[in-house]
């Protein structure tokens, strides 16, 4: 077999594919729920149901949601590039670590002072702490991937060291945990009453800012530029290298940001369990959205969705959690085949 | 002074062995999945299954080696996923290999849950134990290190001595490398560089399961989360720091555990009660990125590594 490109896909294929990807994961899930025990309409019915189901589930699944729009967006920006960043992981816990640093008292400031500057902070953490593989990879040409991936082991472990070192909170019981915000370092929530902070605000803010930046600015055009072809980039004129550390920049701060929002917004203080592996369902969530930034949105509501809906659906069926990690990793492989489906035609020689 | 004497014990180094093993199957499996141009990043995931369903086989009645073999299938399906999707498709090696990982991880996760519901400390089996070779392993020192070592690390050794031969002694190896080198020329001699690239994913990834299984069925006996914690990245800096050669990657996986086996014993000397335990762990992973950095200036990269084939296109 052979692969034909088609040079003007219709809308039917452009989306026929990608929703046919979509059913299959859930006959494939509904299978796996069948093998646990469950029956399959009820399994799915109550991941619905207890994503979706009812205002408190809404709220669980826009805050669940919250930290995936950041880690999402990460990858989607350095993944157009085709720069490989898998380390989002560890660069939440650099805007996770910096938000704990000055939020606990070091700068005693009000609210509307000192949210931006630790938002900020966290942004920068995240940044540097990218800067660090996409110069290996321009200087030295060393594989971003393998970088990132240990960076997030490293790091994780520094973490550690300092929640059981200096970060430790005396009052914290032996518990490897940093001490508390003071709380005009925490995020407000978004109405009075409702469980929902205003980094789920930040997060949406920073996807239009992303997209416009994609579609309206030299940069965005550069770093498409230099994803599509780095080669006829670097012809083009375009610095490719300064075009992929300055992604990384951007794609390491946008990581960080969900640490901050996590921190300030719901947690208060840094554990070293504050990330579910956010960083790593980014990824997910980043392909789900086709790399779109207002895709990432949608994508990660989806994901949370499945997330906190399974959760619900294990207690009530008696089916593993898991399930909804499989999920999303069939799901995964299904869209980036659907995707190329969408582009190319199979052809028998 | 401690850390010279650590290096001249038996014991040390029956322990590098014992460390380096599962890291040479599974940098074994990448190295063949990169020769013929594809890269493997589902080899994170892979080893955690293997090490599952090796342990599980065996827990529920079987032999050790029928685990070895059930673990080194159920590698071989996730080769053949990845392989599915990479090869004739042509899709992301990155973002498949990923993929893999997170679905051999969270399926693995899911069986395991299913199979033991209720189980809070995992249950242990028979695992193999150290086979003494005999008169060899009565040499001083080098018997100790080499020569007392559980089936699975002999097998390893082995089997880095079979791939070498078949890479460079035999038209099949030939061919193997030509699909990563070269598949055009592949092709135009008549072969299928589809077949020849799925077959080596296959094997690859089944290796990288048997390396897992290594963990829970001869280094520890039972299962546990998080257990391969890595060890799959390492082996893919490790095949780089091998140049894409079996006997220099065993070599890389040797001296690597040697670090690791060091680092564990320096932590309870003097010196090393006094440094925080997270910078020892750190050691393998800072090892491992110092190693591509020095390593990626010379490297002879197989060429057409990630670059999908299709046929008829030039």
């Amino acid at each position: 077999m052979r692969l034909e490109p088609i040079t003007d896909p219709s809308i039917a294929r452009r989306l026929g594919f990608p929703f046919a990807a979509l059913c299959t994961t859930f006959l494939i899930a509904s299978l796996l729920a069948m093998i646990a025990g469950g029956n399959p309409f009820s399994v799915l019915g109550l991941i619905l149901k207890g994503a979706f189901g009812s205002q408190f589930a809404i709220l669980e699944t826009l805050n669940r949601a919250t930290p995936l729009i950041f880690t999402g967006l990460a990858v989607a920006v350095a993944f157009r590039a085709k720069f490989w960043n898998i380390g989002a992981e560890a660069q939440l816990y650099a805007g996770a670590l910096l938000t704990v640093l000055l939020g606990t008292g070091a700068l005693p400031w009000p609210s509307a002072a000192l949210l931006p500057v630790l938002a900020v902070a966290a942004i920068l953490a995240g940044a540097v702490l990218l800067l660090g593989p996409a110069i290996l990879k321009t200087r030295f040409g060393v594989d971003e991937v393998v970088t990132t991936l240990l960076f997030n082991f490293i790091f994780l472990l520094f973490i550690s060291m300092l929640l059981e070192g200096p970060l430790k909170d005396p009052m914290g019981m032996g518990w490897p945990k940093s001490e508390r915000l003071i709380a005009e370092a925490r995020l407000p929530r978004i109405a009075e009453g409702l469980r929902l902070h205003w980094g789920f605000g930040l997060a949406i803010l920073s996807a239009v800012m992303i997209w416009i930046i994609q579609t309206r600015s030299t940069l965005g055009y550069e770093m498409r530029a230099v994803g599509l072809n780095r080669q006829a980039a670097a012809f083009a004129g375009i610095p490719v290298n300064r075009v992929l550390l300055k992604t990384a920049l951007l794609s390491g701060g946008l990581a960080a940001l969900a640490g901050f929002s996590e921190v300030a917004g719901v947690k208060a203080s840094l554990t070293l369990d504050l990330s579910p592996g956010y960083g790593y369902t980014g990824i997910i969530v980043a392909m789900l959205a086709l790399l779109n930034p207002l895709g990432v949105v949608v994508a990660a509501l989806f994901v949370a969705g499945i997330f906190v809906g399974a959760d619900s659906m294990s207690r009530a069926a008696d089916v593993p959690t898991y399930l909804a990690d499989m999920m999303l990793a069939i799901a995964l492989l299904l869209m980036v085949l659907a995707i190329m489906l969408t582009r190319f035609r199979i052809v028998r020689d | 002074m401690e850390i010279v004497e650590i290096l001249f014990t038996a014991s040390f180094w029956a322990a590098a062995i014992r460390i380096a093993s599962p890291l040479i199957f599974a940098t074994l499996g990448e190295v063949i999945c990169e020769r013929v141009g594809v890269l493997n990043l589902g080899i994170e995931g892979i080893m955690v299954a293997g090490a599952f369903a090796g342990w599980m086989a065996v827990y529920s009645g079987t032999g050790l080696w029928i685990g070895v073999g059930v673990a080194m299938v159920v590698g071989m399906v996730f080769g053949l996923l990845h392989s599915t999707l990479t090869v004739p498709f042509g899709l992301s090696q990155h973002v498949v290999g990923l993929g893999v990982t997170l679905l051999a991880t969270s399926s693995t996760y899911y069986a395991y849950r299913l199979a033991l519901p209720e189980v809070t400390t995992p249950p242990k089996i028979d695992a193999f134990q150290p086979l003494e070779i005999p008169f060899l392993s009565d040499i001083p020192m080098l018997g100790e290190a080499l020569f007392s070592q559980t089936p699975l690390t002999y097998l390893a050794f082995i089997l880095v001595g079979i791939v070498s031969f078949v890479l460079y002694r035999t038209p099949l190896g030939l061919a193997v490398r030509a699909a990563g080198e070269n598949p055009n020329a592949v092709a135009a001699q008549g072969l299928s560089v589809t077949a020849i690239r799925m077959g080596a994913v296959m094997v690859g990834s089944g290796f990288m399961a048997v390396g897992g299984a290594f963990l829970t069925m001869s280094a520890f006996d039972s299962f546990f989360f998080e257990m391969v914690n890595g060890r799959g990245w390492i082996c893919i800096a490790l095949v780089v720091f091998g140049s894409w050669r079996p006997g220099k990657a065993l070599l890389g996986a040797v001296l690597f555990a040697a670090f690791d086996a060091l680092q564990i014993r320096v932590q309870q000397t003097s010196f090393g009660t006094l440094v925080p335990y997270q910078i020892f762990l750190m050691v393998p992973y800072i090892l491992s990125i110092l190693a591509l950095v020095i390593m990626s200036r010379r490297a002879e990269v197989p060429a057409a590594l990630m670059v999908p084939f299709n046929k008829g296109e030039r």
